[in-house]
């Protein structure tokens, strides 16, 4: 285009003048040839990864690369869903796990992507910032030649000096905090350096994110815990139900506190298309801080977690542990416990199992185990459903199966508390000689065939609220980053740098002429109008001539210019 | 409570939920009216014969090449004898005045044009009202579900609209395609997506429902009057390469476009837009985040959502720095746009569609 030469035409004309309005790196690369040898390549190499084509391919790879995350199962997030999706893409699984693709922001080539982009950053902010110092500390250039070339223009005939005019323009201009100074016969002023400094806030705050947010993930510790009311959980890591912990995170780093359950509480949406909604949690708890703190009251809602120091506790989940009392056959009470069951809906349809141990005698007077499989349905709806109705406590009925034999809890396989081991049980039988099972309601007892004992649904049925305990330390750096980053990014997305000349000199006859002009960073209605404004003020200081003179500027064609508002 | 105030309650929010829909139905007939008043106003522009750009474009070089001067009075007062600020537009700008809009110069369009606005400003009313009485019924914002969300988003989208003709800048050339797509998202939500009023899951109970989600929105109503310049942009910014390099227009693309304004001025609104935008985008990503933190213990845990959110943002940040690079800015820069866009597009439908994730309880 023949646009081109012209621009370079132009910008020879403004010298100076238009140099420096920003610390952005320049645009019209040279083509780069390696040089010789590894420092020709390493420089060519590091000028092409903070070149600013690089940064933006590198900006749409990261977006591009975040894609696969949010379509494929993550292990970070659910690992039951990955083990789904493994079973049911035999061919594609392997595949992905080369790929990293069940844990994208944790792969090597994602981490490639943003550590790539984020010292390509580095790498424009340092120079971007050193120039930056340097504009500060200089001052703004002098006005060039030819003022007429300029953006925004004005200029009259005025019975004031030159040095009145400058003066004037000098006062004026620091009044709307502009910074100028005198340079010959011309005033220069520039105004609004917290673009650039905001730019380089957000750049900078970004970089802050990216490691708080790093360090965050190694020193982390994330754990949840099952807790029943009326017992409680101190924090150590043998207490927990599952652990997990970032690489550098040291068990020393765990927050000292303790609570215990006094009491869970769940509300529901009783009617309408929505029956059964949760519409509140809440865990009313007594904790102390450190080893020996006094309990002081506290109530965890879903969006409330308790904080203690860099810990925080959340109230993620709830079910029901019904109080079952387990007796032989002499009528000894061998087992007399809440048993946390786990929910299967959303209408806390829930199972699990009761496990003696031990103290259980049969009736020939042999140590047996007992593994009582128990499904809970809090709001019974009748009829041979098997699915609870509501998820409060309607109308409670717990169906339970027992079986005798041997648990395998001693036979060093790691076993769930909720799930029962068959192998090697045995079923009861009733009198027909079919599997012994029954419904129970509160308060209600089943004994067991053959006079092997009995077992009691106790009328309690106790609630049980899970925890998860979280330590990210580095959050509120990250949150000052994301702070800093707004404001940053306001800075530099709505403050116009721009520049402003101010000639006064003596013209042919004698009359002082008054030149004006302004320069924007970017093409804006607001430079010429700020430019109007301060021609206007200057005006009144220094009327004009009466000279009429001949306009030279007047509308040689009616087109209004881009970035001029018509009023 | 007792249960004869609940039921008198739950009677009252019925009632007004049934309002609200008729308020959504009839504010969906008075943009269909708007509608035809803005295709009626684009029909009669289209006898007067303008060709602003085509002028401009296709006169000798000679005169094409002088540089476009305004001349403008100082200050508000114009007075004669202050002095005149004479404007520049820069170097090897295209220029090419803004077309004089759908009616074309045409009286008995303008006057269209007119109903037509004032037709969206009571629709806009009546809509309004359905969003709020929505809200009373649900006692509390109407940002449950997506359903609620669609309805509150063109509301906003209009609303916008509306702002930027009340600020007297120059949109009125958007407002058939704005109205076109309010029809269809509020035809999506009465028939796809509406869901009965219901009061909200405890997770979403937090005063960061209020903040996160109306950012939310309102971003992606901006974000949507961005897009739409863009699109035109794009129309006519190959419109006008093809005036340039000699080609001709078929009559349609002639008519439509050179009512449009000039390619560089759509390109400067939409980038005006998503840029006055994108801060506030970002504090919804950060909001969200301190929420997200406080209901499920992790600030960030690469939830559909939350990724689909940074993915947004990663391309509107491509967008705004590929506008300042030199080889991309112009088209290349307008198709990333409208990629963002795309992106916040699958992120509002897709991801609550398609995906589940912690926010699935803003599905359909």
């Amino acid at each position: 285009m023949s646009s081109s030469s012209k621009h370079v035409s132009d910008d020879q004309e403004l010298g100076a003048a238009g140099s420096q309005l920003s610390t952005a790196p320049s645009q019209d690369e040279p083509p780069i040839v390696p040089g010789i040898g590894v420092v020709g390549w390493a420089r060519w190499f590091w000028r092409q990864l903070t070149s600013m084509r690089v940064a933006l391919l590198l900006l749409l790879l990261l977006s591009l690369g975040a894609i696969p995350g949010s379509l494929i199962p993550q292990s970070g997030a659910d690992i039951s869903k990955v083990d789904d999706f493994r079973k049911a893409h035999r061919t594609l699984s392997p595949l992905y796990d080369k790929l990293g693709l069940f844990h994208v922001y944790s792969s090597v080539w994602f981490s490639a992507i943003y550590i790539l982009l984020f010292v390509s950053l580095v790498g424009c902010i340092i120079p971007r910032a050193w120039q930056f110092v340097g504009q500060l500390r200089g001052r703004p250039p002098g006005a060039p030649k030819r003022l007429d070339r300029l953006p925004a223009y004005t200029t009259w005939r005025t019975t004031a000096t030159p040095e009145e005019v400058r003066d004037a323009a000098l006062t004026l201009l620091e009044k709307r905090r502009f910074r100028s100074h005198l340079v010959g016969d011309a005033v220069a002023a520039e105004k609004g350096y917290v673009r650039e400094f905001g730019n380089l806030v957000f750049h900078v705050a970004l970089i802050v994110m990216l490691i708080a947010f790093a360090s965050g993930q190694m020193y982390k510790s994330d754990g949840t815990k099952l807790v029943v009311e009326g017992d409680g959980f101190a924090n150590s890591i043998l207490q927990y139900d599952d652990f997990k912990s970032g690489s550098l995170f040291s068990t020393d780093d765990l927050v000292p506190f303790s609570f215990d359950l006094k009491n869970f509480k769940a509300s529901y949406q009783t009617s309408g298309p929505s029956k059964g909604t949760p519409v509140t949690f809440s865990a009313d708890i007594d904790y102390s801080e450190g080893a020996y703190g006094k309990p002081k009251r506290t109530t965890i809602k879903v969006n409330e977690p308790l904080r203690i120091d860099d810990a925080k506790v959340y109230l993620v989940s709830h079910g029901y542990a019904p109080v079952v009392t387990v007796r032989d056959a002499k009528g000894d009470v061998v087992y007399h416990d809440a048993v946390p069951l786990l929910p299967l809906d959303a209408n806390v349809t829930s199972q699990g199992v009761v496990k003696v141990m031990d103290g259980y005698k049969n009736p020939r007077g042999i140590s047996e185990q007992l593994g009582i499989s128990a499904f809970f349905l809090p709001t019974y709806g009748g009829g041979s459903s098997v699915l609870s109705t509501f998820p409060a406590l309607g109308n409670p009925v717990l169906n339970l199966t027992p079986y005798h034999g041997d648990l395998g809890v001693d036979s060093g396989i790691p076993q769930s508390v909720y799930q029962l081991d068959k192998s090697h049980m045995k079923e009861f039988k009733d009198s027909k000689g079919a599997q012994f099972r029954d419904n129970l309601k509160p308060g209600q007892t089943m004994q067991l065939p053959n006079g092997a004992g009995s077992v009691t649904f106790e009328k309690d049925v106790k609630e049980w609220a899970g925890f998860e305990i979280v330590q990210e330390p580095g959050s509120g750096w990250a949150l000052g980053g994301a702070l800093a980053a707004i404001f940053g990014l306001a800075a530099s997305l709505f403050i116009q740098r721009r520049r402003v000349w101010v000639r006064a000199v003596p013209g042919a006859d004698g009359v002082t002429v008054v030149e004006m002009a302004g320069l924007g960073r970017s093409e804006s209605a607001k430079v010429p109008e700020e430019l109007g404004d301060l021609a206007g003020i200057l005006y009144d200081q220094a009327p004009g001539a009466s000279d009429p003179g001949e306009d030279d500027h007047s509308a040689a064609s009616p087109v209004p210019a881009e970035g001029a508002e018509k009023r | 409570m007792t249960s004869a105030t609940a039921t008198t309650l739950a009677a009252t929010n019925e009632h007004l939920a049934s309002m609200s829909n008729t308020l959504i139905y009839s504010s969906m007939a008075v943009y269909t009216l708007a509608f035809f008043a803005y295709i009626f106003e684009w029909l009669l522009g289209s006898r007067s014969r303008v060709a602003r750009t085509a002028n401009a474009l296709t006169t000798d070089t000679a005169a094409r090449k002088a540089p476009a001067v305004t001349v403008k009075k100082a200050g508000g007062t114009a007075v004669l004898e202050r002095p005149k600020v004479v404007v520049r537009s820069a170097a090897g700008s295209r220029d090419v005045p803004d077309g004089p809009g759908a009616h074309g110069g045409d009286e008995q369009g303008d006057l269209y044009g007119r109903i037509a606005i004032s037709l969206t400003v009571l629709a806009f009313l009546v809509e309004l009202a359905g969003v709020i009485t929505r809200a009373a019924s649900v006692q509390r914002a109407p940002w449950g579900n997506m359903y609620e969300f669609n309805i509150t988003f063109s509301t906003v989208a209009v609303a916008i609209y509306l702002g930027l003709l009340a600020l007297k800048k120059n949109v009125r050339w958007m407002g058939l395609f704005l109205i076109t797509t309010v029809l269809l998202d509020l035809g999506l939500a009465v028939t796809v997506l509406y869901t009965a009023s219901e009061p909200l899951v405890p997770a979403l109970h937090s005063y960061w429902l209020y903040i996160h989600v109306s950012t939310a929105i309102f971003c992606g109503a901006v974000f949507y009057v961005g897009a739409v310049a863009t699109v035109l942009y794009l129309f006519k910014d190959s419109y006008e390469n093809k005036l340039e390099t000699g080609g001709t227009p078929g009559r349609f693309a002639t008519s439509v476009l050179d009512r449009l304004p000039a390619s560089a001025s759509l390109d400067k609104f939409a980038y005006r837009v998503n840029a006055a935008v994108f801060p506030l985008w970002t504090f919804t990503i950060i909001a969200g985040a301190i929420w997200a933190g406080s209901a499920w213990g992790r600030y960030w845990n690469w939830d559909p959502k939350e990724t689909w959110s940074f993915i947004t943002w990663v391309a509107y940040a491509c967008y705004l720095h590929a506008r300042a690079t030199a080889g991309w800015k112009g088209r290349k820069a307008a198709y990333l746009a409208m990629l963002a866009f795309g992106c916040w597009l699958f992120n509002y439908y897709g991801v609550n569609i398609f995906v589940t994730g912690k926010h699935s309880y803003a599905g359909v």
